[in-house]
């Protein structure tokens, strides 16, 4: 039975390894710096919105506008973060707000979340639409610099996912504070008979969902250099699939920071997969959505071995 | 009279249709009469695609909290790539098309509730996964090619009775044969009282399983028939036609007073809410409002109606 | 006198029509072990949610520590009184571990190297109530077995960092500890009270109050019905404080009656095994009775899902637990009455919208639902009425087999006794009903019962032997041995 709790723990590394050795096996070139490096370059940014996603799962809710809100962080550096650093900070400072005020919105009035935040999904857009009509716009040099760092022996990528997901995994995992943050997604009402506000809870885990974004929306734009609005829509989903991947649960404050991260890393590597594999490009979108119902299938299966134990 | 306003005024679906009225009438003001039938048409002809497939997702949505059909957009693109595959603009083609595509939706709707059933895939992730999928089947089996729908079709999507377009006329119909499945079949009762609470419903000796089953397998349907009408509407079908489906099926289901907490369904606010939300993307063009401005107003909203109707609710 | 930790002077609460709470007068001392006695529904849940501070009395005083509590009583001020309360229904968070539930009912518990505190804060209070638990502090809520999760939220309420502890409630503590433990929990109260902290012990389990509480309470129809020391009562006496005198039972019926060739409606055997099966004849009102949680509503389940039983006929399910397995919150009375027979209102495929009302309309007037029109919203009526709906829906449908989970929890008299009777109309007229109850008086209503103890049953009793202390003794029957 502990074999089935480590393995449940170790599935999203098991098929990170995997689809690494698949790629390895394929197209052996890729094992070396430079290979990791390009393949994973775009995973640094859907690694950050993975986490922001993860903040809002483990108090229970879903967030379906990370992405356009990436998109939108993307427009604001892309325009006034360049034209004068302290507008910029400004601004995304106020998007972070935004989040926790739309924390507290859902929790006092006792929202759903996917229909509030499908609505915001809009408002995003909207926003960066008005800021940035056409693609375009420039990356501050200190982004362009800070994503193309070069670290000796190790692809930059790894390094930041292993610092992201570490620093993620301690605050949430080890902190105190993270106890009561899982604690609220766990069992609500003991959280309260312990005298813990939710609504505090919940502001503060859509806020830190706000930052991630933010990073996020940062990051993309040292790799792409220039803004679209459009750019990351498919983060939404992204997002919510790598936090699955990683072990996460929709309800119930199970999470797993290292884990997400890791999903998130072998959707972005699964994508390469497919293309080293030359599956038609067709079959790209729909391979992923495979490998997605295969981990699954492999968790409940593992699960419900637990259940039965 | 007055009992009549009172009585209307307790019905959710009121609110979606004074506002769309509302909207149209500061259009046609603004533009001093000038074409208010034809923004009408227009909105009644584009209105159309989103109530067919939000009456399915507002099946989907009433069963409970977590239900929700993702897989609607990259449904209906695969209908309309097959219908127009199959048909290849032939009209002799135009029954074994339409059915081909069916047969396919269906398909995507059983598979649907396979993975939440058997892999036990919350609802948003299952959907999700098997529109990947989907998609993938489309775009390969479509090869991105458009092909004209053959003209019986075409005639059909586009042709208007005293400037109704006759696809609405239809959806009409669609749209009566639901509030009947609603209010007086023994699956449309039990989708309502699944989504209030699935414990009691079994205990009341509803078959709970089988009910959740027809449901996804009827927004698979749906979908099915709005790529084939969309395609034909059109001319032809396209890629990324499903596209906006996936937040304007769950936009009308939710602005028209389907309960998001499961249990109560509102036919009559699809409509209120499909003209509401096409009529208001016309206003804020008549106003020369940009893009961005446009969907700011389409999020708040969204956000404004959960907000009035939706606060205070049982989740 | 011993200084007062807490007291109540006439505190009421109620919920909507239902007064659970009707005056209660309470005080605990320092260093008292409190006994806290009463059927279900006596008011001794809402009592304790009031001491806790997670619900507020509607009217009445508290008083803390010498102090007068008024509006500002909540779970934060009665922590800072050093109130602790280790609920029937768990506390714990399933995602976290041990230390980490620990984390949270205390504040202090923060900054570097809290989890190393928290660990050895609940070892230490495991090792001292439960010597030999074999719980990690490390291990996770959700892998614990339901005793162990229990064990760790008694242990969790005695720890202390920053604030005093000065009374604990345990409410029905040993539900899921076996006799070791159980034994080990008992001792450690006594202990406790002696280093001067009050205690009140709610149990079901008259031997454990006796054994350890120096003062009883036993309530009644939320009030005080008795109070006195423990060494001042027995079992007869307590239980015949809680009030269920044993009436002049009806018998007369059972007895003329001769079901035993009447055709077998269901058998069943036990999830738990056991060596008796479950059987209901055609026309009988068979009870489940035995302590609460022993496999009463499991075994109505199964007949329901047709799980290792066979079923002759259509059956009905009338569900005790109104919100989560009864009604229907969105719809009218007549719906939630009909709900059971849609199908067979159907003509043509369809439901005819006059037959279904007629339904309604016919068993609103023979049950005595009280509205002015079946067409309100279920929630218009009163607990009982509501009820009441949940028995229309049963009678009205074509279930032969009718099911029912305790289905009189918090119904008034008046309304008990007019249900009594239609069950009993109905039975004659030769439907089955198969009846777990938690109060032993109903049981006089059945021709015969079947107890359950641990998920089996440990007897089967005929009408002449459904007194309270038969029923008792088998219920403690594995205690007793």
């Amino acid at each position: 039975m502990i074999g089935r709790r480590f393995l449940r723990q170790a599935l999203p590394f098991l098929s990170l390894a995997v689809v690494l050795a698949a790629i390895f096996f394929v197209q052996p070139r890729t094992m070396s710096y430079f290979g990791l490096n390009l393949m994973l370059q775009y995973a640094v940014p859907i690694a950050l919105a993975t986490i922001a996603q993860m903040f809002v799962i483990t108090v229970n809710d879903l967030d379906l506008s990370i992405g356009p809100f990436v998109g939108l962080v993307g427009s604001i550096a892309a325009t006034l973060l360049y034209d004068d650093p302290v507008l910029g900070m400004a601004a995304l400072l106020a998007c972070i707000a935004a989040y926790g005020a739309v924390g507290a919105l859902i929790h006092s009035r006792n929202l759903p979340s996917i229909v509030v935040t499908l609505g915001l999904s809009f408002v995003w857009l909207g926003i960066s639409v008005l800021i940035l009509p056409t693609p375009g716009g420039n990356a501050p040099g200190w982004l362009k610099w800070l994503m193309a760092v070069q670290i000796p022996l190790v692809p930059f990528p790894i390094v930041a996912a292993i610092i992201i997901g570490g620093a993620v995994q301690l605050a949430l995992m080890y902190s105190s504070f993270g106890v009561i943050a899982r604690g609220a997604g766990g069992n609500p009402r003991a959280l309260a008979r312990a005298g813990w506000s939710m609504l505090w809870t919940k502001v503060a885990m859509y806020s830190l969902a706000g930052f991630f974004g933010v990073l996020s929306g940062l990051s993309l734009l040292g790799l792409t250099t220039s803004a679209d609005a459009h750019v990351a829509d498919r983060y939404t989903l992204y997002s919510i699939a790598g936090v699955i991947l990683g072990g996460g649960e929709f309800i119930g404050g199970r999470v797993s920071p290292m884990g997400a991260v890791v999903g998130a890393l072998t959707l972005a590597l699964a994508g390469s997969f497919l293309i080293f594999l030359r599956i038609s490009p067709d079959w790209q979108i729909g391979a992923q959505g495979a490998i997605l119902i295969v981990v699954l299938a492999l968790r409940a299966a593992v699960t419900l071995g637990e259940a039965r134990r | 009279m007055n009992a009549l306003i009172n009585r209307l005024r307790h019905q959710p679906w009121i609110w979606s249709f004074l506002a769309a009225a509302l909207v149209w009438i500061v259009t046609v003001t603004w533009l001093r009469g000038q074409g208010a039938g034809e923004i009408l048409t227009a909105a009644l002809s584009f209105a159309t695609f989103s109530i067919i497939v939000g009456l399915g997702q507002m099946m989907v949505i009433t069963t409970g909290p977590g239900n929700v059909d993702l897989s609607i957009p990259a449904t209906i693109t695969l209908a309309g790539v097959v219908a127009m595959k199959v048909m290849d603009t032939d009209n002799a083609r135009l029954l074994i098309g339409i059915l081909a595509a069916l047969g396919v939706s269906l398909l995507a709707g059983i598979f649907n509730y396979a993975l939440i059933r058997l892999l036990r895939m919350p609802p948003i992730i299952a959907t999700l996964s098997s529109s990947f999928l989907i998609l993938s089947t489309a775009i390969s089996y479509g090869r991105g090619i458009r092909i004209k729908p053959p003209p019986m079709l075409d005639d059909f999507a586009t042709f208007r009775l005293t400037g109704i377009p006759v696809a609405t006329l239809f959806v009409l119909a669609v749209s009566f044969v639901m509030a009947l499945v609603l209010r007086r079949t023994v699956y449309g009762r039990s989708v309502l009282a699944i989504g209030q609470n699935p414990r009691a419903a079994w205990l009341a000796g509803l078959k709970v399983d089988g009910v959740r089953f027809a449901t996804y397998v009827l927004s698979g349907f749906l979908s099915g028939v709005c790529g084939i009408v969309l395609s034909g509407f059109s001319g032809g079908a396209a890629l990324d036609m499903g596209e906006e489906f996936l937040l304007s099926s769950i936009a009308v289901v939710v602005i028209g007073g389907t309960s998001v907490a499961g249990g109560k369904a509102n036919v009559p606010g699809i409509w209120g809410a499909a003209l509401f939300l096409f009529l208001l993307v016309t206003m804020l063009n008549t106003f020369h409002a940009s893009a961005g401005i446009r969907l700011i107003m389409t999020g708040l909203i969204i956000i404004a109606v959960i907000v009035i109707a939706g606060g205070d609710e049982q989740r | 006198m011993t200084p007062e930790t807490i007291r109540l002077d006439g505190v009421e609460k109620t919920f909507g029509a239902v007064r659970a709470l009707a005056g209660m007068d309470l005080t605990v001392a320092a260093g008292e072990c409190l006994g806290l006695v009463g059927h279900n529904g006596a008011g001794k849940s809402t009592l304790m949610h009031i001491l806790a501070g997670t619900l507020a009395p509607t009217r009445g005083e508290l008083t803390a520590a010498g102090t007068r509590v008024g509006g500002q009583w909540s779970t934060a001020a009665a922590q800072g009184q050093g109130i602790r309360c280790v609920f029937q229904e768990l506390s714990l968070c399933p995602n976290l571990t041990v230390a980490e539930n620990t984390r949270i009912v205390h504040g202090s518990l923060r900054g570097p190297g809290w989890k190393p505190r928290a660990r050895a804060l609940i070892r230490a209070k495991l090792d001292e109530i439960f010597p030999g638990h074999g719980i990690g502090a490390d291990d996770e809520i959700a892998s614990l077995a339901i005793g162990k999760r229990q064990m760790a939220e008694i242990a969790r309420a005695f720890t202390v960092t920053d604030n005093p502890l000065r009374l604990v409630i345990l409410d029905e503590p040993t539900s899921s500890l076996d006799a070791v433990t159980t034994h080990q929990l008992l001792d450690y109260v006594r202990r406790e009270t002696a280093r001067g902290t009050a205690i009140i012990l709610i149990s079901h389990l008259l031997g454990e109050i006796l054994g350890t509480s120096d003062r009883i309470v036993v309530m009644k129809d939320g009030r005080k019905a008795a109070e006195r020391a423990a060494k001042d009562f027995d079992r007869t006496s307590l239980v015949a404080a809680m009030g269920s005198e044993a009436r002049p039972g009806d018998t007369t019926r059972a007895a003329t009656r001769q079901a035993s060739n009447a055709d077998l409606m269901v058998r069943a055997v036990p999830a738990a095994g056991g060596g008796t099966a479950f059987e209901a004849r055609k026309g009988e009102i068979v009870g489940l009775a035995g302590l609460a949680g022993h496999g009463q509503t499991r075994m109505l389940l199964q007949i329901f899902s047709k799980d290792r039983a066979e079923v002759a006929a259509p059956v009905a399910f009338i569900a005790g637990d109104r919100q989560s397995d009864g009604i229907f919150n969105l719809w009218s009375i007549a719906r939630n009455i009909t709900v059971r027979s849609f199908s067979a209102l159907r003509r043509g495929g369809l439901i005819d919208l006059g037959r279904e009302a007629r339904l309604a309309e016919e068993w609103k007037s023979r049950i005595g639902i009280r509205t002015p029109d079946v067409d309100n919203n279920i929630l218009t009526l009163s607990g009982g009425n509501q009820q009441k709906t949940l028995f229309a829906r049963a009678l009205a449908s074509d279930a032969a087999i009718i099911l029912m989970d305790d289905p009189m929890r918090g119904v008034d008299v008046g309304t008990k006794q007019e249900v009594y009777g239609m069950i009993r109309q109905q039975a004659e007229q030769g439907r089955t009903f198969i009846w777990y109850t938690t109060e032993i008086e109903e049981l006089s209503h059945c021709d015969r019962a079947y107890v359950f103890r641990n998920g089996a049953i440990s007897a089967s009793l005929a009408v002449a032997d459904l007194t309270e202390e038969k029923v008792l003794e088998a219920s403690f029957a594995e205690a007793a041995r």
